[in-house]
């Protein structure tokens, strides 16, 4: 048998304060292959993703872990206690490390003014409460346009700063810079465990390239 | 052991939770859910559900007592309440928290009241009818248990 390639699910972060709704979230993701985490809050969920204080364009690395946390989709209720959804959408999107992940936002409350509101802030996506299993298959398509994004996001940040700054340990980078402003793929070398990267501007990187060159048959299963 | 009997049993009184409208499609939806690698899903959601909406209920008659007339207020508090009881197909529950909010849009404190008593006696009657009905599906076998609960 060939060596399975693994690749890690993808990572999406749930935010909710109802206890009944966060377990419900947590298994329609899972069922669906996603990794999940959850938390009651948006201050905790800005915890979560590096975020420390009221300064939100500041990325820092969370001090107990070694490898910043890799978030491909956050999914949040609108109305909570402290930090609404809406206010955790500005804050994602305020941050130049956080910008590019998408953002689902639910509601219990179908009030067209809030939904283009939170679709305007940059909301990818409203899911009226409660959420279903067929829902879960509008996700996958918000992670992989983010991915072109971030790719070309990248491309923009490499070229401006040369290949200098781009010291990661992420052995795509390193491909001769020629190549790094192509989206040719063979020149970059295939990636299989996404995650692994420590460097903080790459660890969400995932070349969309990859994407296109690998067979889907090794992405999970999304029901 | 007649088990199938038992969970001939259970179906029936889940059906009649249906039928009498205490419970509406979405809690097949939180059904759908249970599987192989969560046995016992809907029973760990359905007690998450009352402890969570026993202690907003609770809150909620602090708060009419020490914020009289704070219709804003309830009507928040109340709005958490329908999320939840939504998100388990708790209808007839559900129902009562729409009068109540109704109630309080209109500023009416006696209606309110009234919701609100009628809001936990359908809390009572559902939480005892799904105990039964999970102890059922517990007696009727780890089998019974495990799988997708009959229909």
């Amino acid at each position: 048998m060939a060596v399975a390639i693994a690749e890690a699910p993808f990572h999406v972060l749930a935010v909710d304060d109802s206890l009944p709704d966060r377990k419900l979230i947590e298994r329609l993701l899972k069922t669906s292959s996603f990794q999940v985490t959850t938390v009651d809050s948006g201050t905790k969920a800005l915890e979560f993703l590096g975020l420390h204080g009221a300064d939100a364009s500041i990325s820092v690395h969370a001090d107990h872990l070694d490898v910043e946390v890799n978030v491909n989709l956050i999914i949040t209720d609108y109305c909570m206690p402290g930090m609404t959804g809406y206010d955790l959408l500005k804050k994602i999107k305020e941050s130049s490390s956080l910008r590019d992940i998408p953002v689902v936002i639910m509601s219990s409350e179908n009030i067209p003014s809030r939904i283009n509101r939170c679709l305007e802030e940059g909301a990818n996506e409203f899911f009226l409460k409660p959420v279903r299993l067929s829902d879960m298959s509008k996700l996958k398509p918000h992670i992989m346009k983010s991915r072109c994004k971030e790719h070309y996001h990248q491309e923009e940040d490499d070229l401006l700063s040369n290949s200098d700054s781009n010291t990661s340990s992420n052995p795509t980078n390193n491909s001769s810079s020629d190549t790094i402003s192509t989206s040719n793929p063979t020149n970059y070398s295939s990636n299989p465990t996404y995650n692994s990267s420590g460097d903080s501007s790459s660890a969400r990187k995932r070349k969309a390239a990859d994407d296109e060159i690998l067979p889907k048959t090794s992405r999970p299963r999304h029901s | 052991m007649d088990y199938s009997n038992l969970r001939r049993q259970a179906a029936s009184m889940k059906k009649v939770l249906f039928d009498q409208g205490h419970l509406d499609e979405q809690f097949r939806q939180v059904e759908d859910l249970q599987d192989e690698a969560s046995p016992n899903f809907v029973e760990e959601v359905v007690v998450v559900f009352f402890k969570d909406s026993g202690r907003l209920i609770s809150n909620l008659e602090q708060a009419l007592e020490k914020y009289p007339r704070d219709f804003n207020r309830w009507d928040a508090y109340m709005q958490q309440l329908k999320g939840s009881c939504s998100s388990i197909g708790a209808s007839r529950m559900k129902n009562e928290c729409m009068s109540f909010r109704d109630n309080c849009g209109k500023g009416n404190v006696e209606g309110c009241m009234g919701c609100l008593q009628k809001l936990k006696r359908e809390h009572a009657i559902l939480r005892q009818k799904l105990e039964s009905y999970f102890q059922l599906l517990r007696q009727a076998g780890p089998a019974g248990a495990a799988t997708r609960p009959v229909m």
